[in-house]
């Protein structure tokens, strides 16, 4: 994977407490200030409203892996007991739908929840080896990072995030700078 | 921002010199350090986990004539154990799903543990059946799988098939589940870790996760959707491990209470060994800051729960086969509690009924010795309880001439001890190289329910009371 659209130059800002980053994310985006991404330890509650994120449709895809394994179980068992190999139990019923339940159930969980993880897994970029691009190694421990694409911006507007940043409570602001192709 | 909280609660993070930082610190240092202790303790489990595989050899060599079964007694301690582990390998899910959904705070402490226990209580589960069958080779076929005999397709009306479909996706959910939440923990020690090898190790284990708002997002809606998969889940599959008997025309097996009373027992026993892995846990590794005694508090309410409702249905089951009239049903209830089995019957009223009422006293709920000795009680009385259902049910048959004893063999022995040790040879590895508690998980309670944070809003209300602070916010005992 080419990493040659990505931009290569940030601003990164940091905090240490999450109220007052939810709060200069508030502001941050009411001054109509793009932010690239944002990096926390821990999901942060009303991140996602802060930020203005759509919701996502995970949910949505792991009901349909669901019904899958739902319909998959209910007819695999029925085609057996029906027409492959039907069996004679004492002249019960060929089609014992109430002992379906059990197999049925255990398939949709099946379904949906490796379905759902596989989403994930493609959706968040996640795989064994995938090597990141680290803003900041505190961001997994103690530090809250809002992250400004700096090619987008001018010198003036540069240095207005960086002020802006600062009067919103960030302990640090820095420029990060990535060599080409390094990380996703 | 963060939903409010009674001061009068108990914090589930102590310590007022705790912060972010000091959390990360605290949790991933087990992993960054060595022990003369852990070494002795996985050389010794390691030695066990390998006389395990030795038994498994013998029996597979020799046959199951190794093991006590004979003609009348056809289950007795493979499926004893095979029961026991499945139900100790529900506490875990239990407590990341159920307790998520119930919002219950304290989970975070205890959930990644008890997550990695389940994973290594249902693979000791599995060998038991997998090895009773005696031609292991033979093992693929419990899969409706295509085959050239006819297609001769498994029966899907027995409940031992649905137990198949039922423990290998918990057992598959579970380490999902698990390795969910492990990845963003992976990351918090990748970028904190000195070495280029143990980066790299870390960074694959991490999936190279970064924790953005939006693989965040997602996180959190796959672990609520996992949730609710996982609470049905779990209630599923002990309710038809109960089928495996229920279903059955075995008098003492074939009773409707199975499926309530097996899932209320298997989440005891669950509680039981989480508790005595994680008082040994919370000691070894000093992490007595975030598994406090208001989480063994709470495990123990859950313990007294369940407990009584396991005994409530052995009185149940006991009036039921009275009431019944009918003779076989009463005779073997006779048999469980007063027949050549009593003392197993007496194991387990005592452990799993009488011990455990010891908790409507505060004061041993609050105890960690006394928690100590009685989780242990109660992981002895729930095996007891799976051999009385077992072993005692089928001990006299219908035909007084095939009326039998077990006695187990050294094989039975050798399986059921190993065993124990692979589990905790699993766990002691976990230990070692996996963060024991959910790191991104206590932060995200940090803000509500520290010691910390208990203290700064007392400090804000007493300033708006005029210099007056609430006693309840700083009382933990």
């Amino acid at each position: 994977m080419s990493n040659t659209t990505l931009p290569n130059k940030f601003v990164v800002g940091l905090w240490d407490h999450e109220e007052v980053y939810l709060h200069a994310i508030e502001h941050i985006r009411h001054k109509g200030i793009e932010i690239y991404d944002s990096l926390t330890p821990f999901p942060v509650h009303g991140l996602e409203d802060a930020l203005g994120l759509k919701e996502t449709r995970l949910h949505t895809a792991g009901f349909f892996f669901g019904a899958t394994g739902t319909t998959l179980a209910l007819s695999f068992m029925t085609w057996v007991m029906t027409t492959n190999y039907p069996i004679d139990f004492g002249g019960k019923p060929y089609w014992p739908v109430p002992s379906f339940i059990p197999i049925t159930f255990e398939m949709t969980v099946l379904f949906a929840a490796w379905g759902m993880t596989l989403t994930y897994l493609v959706r968040n970029k996640l795989w064994p080896g995938r090597v990141p691009r680290i803003y900041d190694k505190r961001t997994t421990d103690d530090r809250f990072a809002l992250v400004f694409n700096a090619e987008k911006l001018t010198d003036a507007q540069i240095a207005e995030v960086k002020s802006l940043c600062q009067t919103e409570g960030a302990v640090e602001v820095k420029d990060k700078v990535f060599a080409e192709g390094e990380g996703l | 921002m963060h939903a409010y909280e009674s001061e009068f609660r108990e914090p589930l993070i102590n310590g007022l010199d705790k912060n972010y930082t000091k959390i990360t610190d605290d949790l991933v240092a087990p992993t960054e350090r060595n022990s003369a202790a852990w070494w002795i303790a996985t050389l010794l489990t390691g030695a066990g986990a390998l006389f395990f595989v030795f038994c498994l050899g013998w029996t597979v060599w020799f046959g199951i004539g190794t093991w006590g079964l004979n003609k009348t007694i056809g289950w007795a301690w493979d499926i004893t154990n095979f029961v026991w582990w499945i139900g100790i390998g529900h506490a875990g899910t239990l407590i990341s799903a159920i307790l998520l959904l119930f919002r219950q705070r304290y989970r975070t402490g205890i959930n990644r543990a008890a997550e990695a226990m389940t994973i290594f209580a249902v693979i000791c589960a599995g060998m038991f059946p997998v090895f009773h069958m005696g031609r292991v080779w033979d093992a693929p076929f419990i899969f409706p799988l295509p085959n050239t005999r006819g297609p001769l397709w498994v029966n899907f009306n027995s409940p031992l098939l649905w137990d198949v479909f039922a423990i290998s996706t918990y057992f598959s959910v579970s380490i999902l589940f698990w390795y969910s939440g492990l990845m963003p923990d992976f990351g918090t020690i990748r970028d904190r870790s000195k070495g280029k090898l143990r980066k790299w190790i870390y960074n694959i284990l991490a999936f190279g996760w970064h924790g953005s708002a939006k693989q965040w997002q997602r996180f959190e809606s796959l672990s609520l959707v996992l949730a609710g998969l996982s609470t049905p889940l779990v209630l599923s599959v002990h309710t038809i491990v109960s089928f495996d008997f229920a279903t059955s025309v075995i008098p003492g097996w074939h009773t409707t209470i199975f499926p309530p009373y097996f899932v209320a027992g298997a989440i005891f026993s669950g509680f039981a060994m989480v508790e005595t892995l994680m008082i040994i846990v919370r000691k070894l590794f000093k992490l007595e800051d975030y598994i406090t005694i208001n989480h063994i508090e709470s495990m123990n309410k859950i313990i007294v729960l369940t407990g009584s409702i396991v005994g409530i249905a052995y009185i149940t089951e006991m009036f039921i086969a009275w009431y019944s009239g009918y003779l076989y049903e009463q005779f073997a209830f006779y048999n469980r509690a007063l027949g050549k089995y009593f003392w197993a019957y007496a194991w387990m009223m005592s452990c799993n009924v009488l011990s455990p009422q010891l908790y409507w006293i505060k004061s041993m709920r609050r105890n960690i010795y006394v928690t100590f000795i009685l989780s242990i009680f109660v992981n002895i009385g729930m095996w007891f309880e799976r051999f009385v259902i077992i072993v005692t049910s089928l001990a006299d048959d219908f035909l007084v001439s095939s009326w039998a004893y077990f006695s187990p063999t050294w094989v039975d022995w050798g399986i059921y001890l190993g065993s124990i040790s692979v589990f905790l040879f699993l766990f002691l590895l976990f230990c070692r190289f996996f963060p024991v508690i959910a790191i991104a998980e206590v932060k995200s309670i940090f803000r509500t329910s520290s010691e910390v944070a208990k203290a700064e809003r007392a400090k804000a209300e007493g300033a708006a009371h005029g210099g007056f602070v609430l006693k309840g916010a700083l009382n933990k005992d």
